[in-house]
């Protein structure tokens, strides 16, 4: 029997799941929405896995979490790693790419950019308070220009002369879209400009002084369109990676931080039919009033996180 | 003889202690402390001010509510180098739109280069205040904050590396409460010497060459805990030594204005207001001392720190030391803060490891 390592990424958007073996190599993968529910969306992911790998040969020794609902489906999954999504890109795109020097990351809410060093991350930096220029903001117009989010990129490479849109901030670029799609630019024109426009608010938001060196590789979601990935290359000057498992970078980079650091604990894919219940409630300690989260396995306690101070701290309920 | 007054003053971190000291015994009103911050003083806050003001004057205006909610009725507001100068007057306006019957005690109407101008708003509202007792009380006021400054400063060096959990946090609420008691600058110097030596009695284990992180920034923001969602303390529990110039003691009693102009003239030759320069001096210095990060915390619209930021980034190209950036508002969630602090800390952590093997 073979040891393998579990990586689960749980982003706002979509849900993501790797299996590989002892030479980092993909096993398995599974690519779904998380919808909202990321409880649920990681038991269908469990479901999917299961089938896809060969029990005879290989057994889960550890699972790793990340993505931005990490410390809930660690404590359910009993993660050995729980990792924050930056650290798991990282090291998931080194492993492949020991030359990466520049890694463009953008999901469904948030983008950020690493820059890299003989294969060690050097320095960081993540979009703040706005989800202008991500992946939610493509689908929201592609949804406004009735065309489907994956046909944008191959629909933006048609276009000659893409069309000037705003790209500060993603209201302005909305009316300025409306604005432009009203005097009469055709949509594919309006397409590829908004692919440019993700990238130049991208550059000049989260690369904002940063130095950019090739190899750049280009992942997330959003790497899939290729209409935006062209747009980087236009503004860069330089050729731009996009690996097809590019989506997968973050729960691989987790299971490869897993198998590396060693520690095992059993895992059972059965964990897909039980239950999971999660509440919410205010600690009424004191007028802060801590929103505290309470996870129930089978109706039994597993863990409660929220509250800043001891008095909020109950394990028992 | 008029009745006591009951003033009070906005939270900044917990300066509350030397503050009440001083109206207490200088000035002699009764002090009212604003209930510890919470959302509702947030809350409170964000529903009566103009949405783009910073997020110090947001939490300033919530702390004045609760704290006439608890009975103060004079308020005590600082001048400054940047917005904050006009925050009394529009404090004031908005309280009173919102019907409080209460005075305002605004040194903004004061002049720094001449002390006798705080005597004169002060006894505006008691005028039977004495001078001799005033500077006595304000001394020692002074010796205060200086020694809650260097126990701080100390506790953020060594509380991620403490052997028992919340030794640090146990003695410097103990340190806070005997502070709160003092009445003489004797038992002061005696106290505050008996509690550093207590501090330094806890043990710690810190590795040879432990991860070092340096905290620049915004005035308030960089000094007062609730408004930067404790990430000091965050940053050193995972395990760093957080390292601090800002705080009271170096920025009014001590500041070294000419040495700061000097020091960094190769990055910034005007002078971008409040506390841009010293962010500039201070982020320079750790660089230099081959800090292994620097974090940068900020009101989200703070103008003089977003100046500093393009100052900052050449520093942080030219040493090759990441620097961290936050702008804080009203929100209150923590996750993406958390995210942003344990990546920051992974990158410093496999920056060094690398360094030491290769």
């Amino acid at each position: 029997m073979n040891k393998a390592y579990l990586g689960i990424d749980i982003g706002s958007i979509s849900t993501k799941g790797v299996i590989i073996d002892g030479q980092n190599r993909i096993l398995a993968s599974e690519y779904l929405w998380t919808e909202g529910n990321p409880v649920q969306a990681v038991k269908k992911l469990l479901l999917s896995l299961r089938g896809k790998f060969d029990p005879a040969s290989y057994a889960v020794t550890a699972v790793g979490a990340t993505g931005s609902a990490r410390r809930l489906i660690g404590v359910i999954t009993r993660a050995t790693e729980v990792k924050n999504e930056i650290t798991a890109h990282a090291v998931g795109t080194t492993t492949l790419y020991p030359e990466v020097r520049t890694i463009f990351e953008i999901g469904g809410q948030d983008s950020k950019i690493i820059l890299v060093e003989n294969g060690v991350v050097v320095d960081y930096a993540m979009n703040t308070l706005c989800a202008a220029g991500t992946g939610s903001f493509l689908a929201s117009q592609s949804r406004r220009l009735g065309v489907a989010v994956e046909d944008f990129g191959r629909i933006a490479l048609t276009s000659q002369n893409p069309t000037p849109i705003a790209a500060r901030c993603t209201v302005f670029a909305e009316s300025d879209l409306v604005h432009k799609a009203q005097i009469g630019h055709s949509r594919e024109d309006i397409i590829a400009g908004l692919c440019k426009a993700v990238v130049t608010n991208y550059l000049n938001n989260v690369g904002k002084g940063k130095k950019i060196v090739g190899p750049i590789v280009f992942q997330g979601g959003v790497s899939k369109n290729v209409g935006v990935t062209k747009a980087f290359e236009a503004a860069t000057g330089l050729p731009v990676i996009v690996d097809p498992n590019g989506h997968l970078t973050g729960a691989f980079g987790v299971a490869v931080i897993v198998g590396r650091k060693g520690a095992e604990r059993p895992f059972d894919f059965g964990l897909a039919e039980m239950e999971f219940v999660t509440k919410g409630t205010n600690c009424d300690g004191c007028a802060n009033h801590c929103e505290i989260i309470r996870v129930y396995q089978n109706g039994e306690l597993l863990d409660a996180w929220g509250n800043k101070c001891e008095k909020g701290v109950s394990r028992t309920r | 003889m008029t009745k006591k007054r009951k003033v009070t003053f906005p939270h900044f971190g917990d300066y509350c202690v030397p503050i009440e000291y001083l109206m207490r015994q200088g000035l002699d009103m009764d002090y009212v402390t604003p209930p510890p911050m919470s959302k509702r003083t947030l809350e409170l806050g964000s529903k009566y001010s103009p949405d783009y003001v910073c997020a110090p004057f947001k939490i300033h205006l919530g702390c004045y509510i609760e704290a006439i909610e608890k009975g103060a009725d004079t308020l005590l507001q600082t001048g400054g180098v940047c917005r904050l100068g006009f925050y009394g007057e529009l404090h004031e306006q908005i309280l009173r739109d919102l019907g409080y019957q209460v005075d305002f005690i605004n040194l903004a109407m004061a002049n720094y280069s001449k002390p006798y101008t705080f005597y004169r708003e002060f006894k505006k509202i008691n005028p039977d205040l004495s001078l001799p007792k005033v500077s006595g009380a304000l001394l020692t006021t002074i010796r205060m904050v200086e020694s809650m400054d260097a126990a701080d400063d100390y506790i953020r060096r060594n509380i991620g590396f403490e052997q028992e959990e919340g030794a640090f946090d146990r003695l410097r609420a103990d340190f806070l409460n005997s502070l709160a008691l003092v009445e003489s600058q004797k038992e002061l110097r005696y106290l505050a010497g008996n509690y550093m030596k207590r501090f330094k009695a806890i043990p710690v284990l810190k590795p040879k060459r432990p991860l070092r992180v340096g905290v620049v920034g915004e005035y308030y923001s960089v000094m007062d805990p609730f408004s930067n969602h404790y990430i000091e303390r965050e940053m050193a529990k995972m395990g760093a030594v957080v390292a601090r110039w800002m705080n009271i003691s170096n920025s009014l009693f001590h500041y070294p204005k000419k040495e700061i102009q000097a020091r960094i003239r190769g990055y910034a030759r005007y002078n971008m207001g409040a506390t841009s320069m010293a962010t500039i001096e201070r982020a320079l210095r750790f660089a230099k001392k081959g800090y292994d990060g620097i974090i940068h915390i900020k009101s989200f619209g703070c103008t003089p720190e977003t100046d500093a930021m393009p100052v900052l980034q050449n520093i942080s190209a030219d040493y090759k030391i990441p620097i961290l950036y936050f702008s804080f508002d009203s929100q209150t969630a923590d996750a993406g803060i958390q995210t942003r602090l344990e990546a920051f800390y992974d990158m410093m952590t496999m920056r060094k490891g690398a360094a030491a093997t290769g």
